[in-house]
């Protein structure tokens, strides 16, 4: 549904995003990570046609971006939540959504049966002649939320929505995202939360100007950084600690009676090191394997690429 | 361009105004002061001597000059709508989902233009009624005669107020890509009216006369900065301008 090749954005000297490629199925809930500066917003104005890219392709739906053409066929298939919401404030909450509705053409009877249909999903439909101004945040992030789907969308593009949200308004916002995936509506979400994209995204991407890496949640945990192994000790010496080093283990800690390094490979590297604790007279507790998170993965990449 | 979807912006933006105090208030006051003071000003210049301002032989020419304030109020009205109409957006960052619909710029500038023009003509006709019938019942013992309606009236009210209002508007969109709120686009907005201020002072030392063939040129000198501000407009209201260098 999305796909970009070598997506690059240029504001005079300054690289916004840089050989961006990635690709996004049908149905799929993409999240693209990143710290504020990183280009997500860019990207997003780029897919949505807003600004023109400066170098590589971008298609939605098999439109192209960058024509006149395809980006008027793009905006028509996609539905918008910009970071900073963008209602109108002096409107009505079903105005706000009726005006929109009209835009793409939708019939009366389509168009009222899709506001009652979202309002009432967001709990919105009492206030419906409220003005948009008098809304809490959590509200109108909602109810932008509904405008962007008034004309039933192929594509969704969520910046930041829970951002600056309570913990129950975040919360109802990543609930009605999870009922939209469960429609398979393909979803592109910008998000600085770790924890929301874990929970959401069917495949996340870590961009810093460039993309660093893309994947599953749980590709991303394991693979880009891999695994750590906890050995638990009686006790710990600097005989333990010398022999271990002599192994070369990658970012080998110890923190009381524990000793922590990395590993690619568990079953193969484990058994080298836990042999050479043994062999230098430790007594072995526990052996844990555990996974990277994906808030280390994240930092890793983000200050590699700083 | 779809006028229908240039119209669906306009819509909206009549019903924001009808929850905006300041822009109704924009629309109303000066028309009303041009369409009331004039015919005031003849009446108490009538009632406290028999020559001065109302003496006959002056009072085609002045007639005239008070008809120029339906140019610079038609000029002066816009500005808060149009300011509020687009500056607003961009406060309120409503642009922005805007812009990620099938409207195209021009749709939405003519819709943004539609909204300013419409209600400055509304208004304007609507005081000159009042105008020329206050002016007539003031002045048609001394004249003899009902001096409006005619046609150096005419002209003004349907050349030079129209061209006067897109200039205003025009002149608006350019100011709204700079200014950051609706305050500072209404101060930048006021020079627009310098040009019609001056015009105004060079009739009144007898430079310039306000009969029929100076409504003309100067609608025709409108017209050509309305071309020349239509281009200016039209690049700074364009999807990448606005969410990339407007301030």
């Amino acid at each position: 549904m999305i796909e970009t090749e070598n997506l690059t954005k240029k504001f005079g000297n300054l690289t916004a995003v840089d050989n961006v490629t990635l690709r996004v199925n049908d149905g799929e809930v993409f999240g693209f990570l990143g710290p504020n500066g990183a280009g997500k917003t860019t990207t997003i104005r780029m897919l949505c046609c807003l600004i023109s890219k400066t170098s590589g392709s971008a298609t939605i739906g098999g439109y192209e971006i960058g024509n006149k053409e395809g980006s008027l066929k793009i905006r028509k298939i996609i539905g918008l939540v910009p970071d900073n919401v963008g209602l109108s404030e002096h409107l009505t909450a079903y105005d706000n959504l009726d005006f929109y509705g009209k835009i793409y053409d939708s019939s009366d009877a389509q168009r009222k049966e899709s506001i009652k249909r979202f309002l009432e999903m967001l709990g919105l439909w009492e206030k419906r002649n409220a003005l948009a101004g008098t809304f809490s945040k959590g509200m109108k992030q909602k109810l932008a939320i509904a405008r962007a789907l008034i004309h039933d969308p192929q594509v969704l593009f969520l910046d930041e929505p829970t951002a600056n949200l309570d913990p129950e308004s975040a919360k109802t916002v990543r609930e009605f995202i999870l009922e939209l995936k469960k429609e398979k509506k393909t979803i592109f979400l910008n998000t600085h939360n770790l924890d929301e994209a874990q929970r959401i995204c069917d495949k996340i991407g870590i961009l810093n100007t460039t993309l660093r890496v893309t994947g599953t949640p749980q590709d991303l945990e394991q693979e880009v950084k891999g695994k750590k192994t906890i050995v638990s000790l009686e006790q710990v010496n600097e005989k333990i600690l010398s022999a271990l080093k002599k192994l070369s283990l990658k970012n080998l800690t110890n923190e009381g009676n524990k000793i922590t390094f990395d590993v690619s490979d568990p079953d193969k590297e484990n058994w080298g090191a836990v042999e050479a604790m043994v062999l230098a007279g430790g007594h072995v507790n526990t052996v844990n394997v555990v996974g990277s998170s994906l808030e280390d993965v994240y930092l890793k990449l983000v200050r590699e690429s700083a | 361009m779809r006028l229908s979807k240039a119209w669906l912006v306009a819509s909206r933006d009549f019903k924001i105004f009808r929850h905006q105090k300041n822009i109704l208030y924009s629309i109303i006051v000066f028309p009303v002061i041009i369409s009331v003071l004039f015919p005031a000003i003849l009446e108490f210049t009538q009632l406290r001597n028999s020559g001065g301002l109302a003496a006959v032989g002056v009072l085609p020419n002045l007639l005239n000059s008070f008809s120029f304030f339906f140019v610079i109020g038609a000029a002066y009205i816009p500005l808060g709508i149009a300011s509020y109409s687009i500056v607003g957006e961009k406060v309120e960052k409503s642009l922005e989902p805007l812009l990620a619909t099938p409207l195209t710029d021009g749709e939405i500038l003519l819709g943004k233009a539609i909204s300013a023009v419409l209600p400055t003509l509304a208004a304007m006709y609507a005081a000159s009624i009042v105008f020329m019938v206050g002016i007539d019942a003031t002045t048609v013992g001394r004249l003899g005669y009902n001096y409006f309606p005619n046609w150096t009236f005419g002209v003004l009210l349907l050349i030079v107020v129209p061209v006067a209002v897109v200039m205003s508007v025009l002149y608006s969109v350019i100011v709204s890509s700079r200014a950051n709120d609706v305050r500072s686009a209404n101060s930048y907005g006021i020079f627009i009216l310098f040009p019609l201020l001056a015009i105004y002072l060079l009739s009144e030392v007898g430079i310039i006369s306000l009969d029929i063939n100076g409504f003309l040129i100067i609608a025709g000198i409108l017209s050509a900065v309305d071309v020349a501000l239509y281009f200016v407009s039209t690049a700074a209201f364009q999807r990448e301008e606005i969410l990339t260098k407007w301030k």
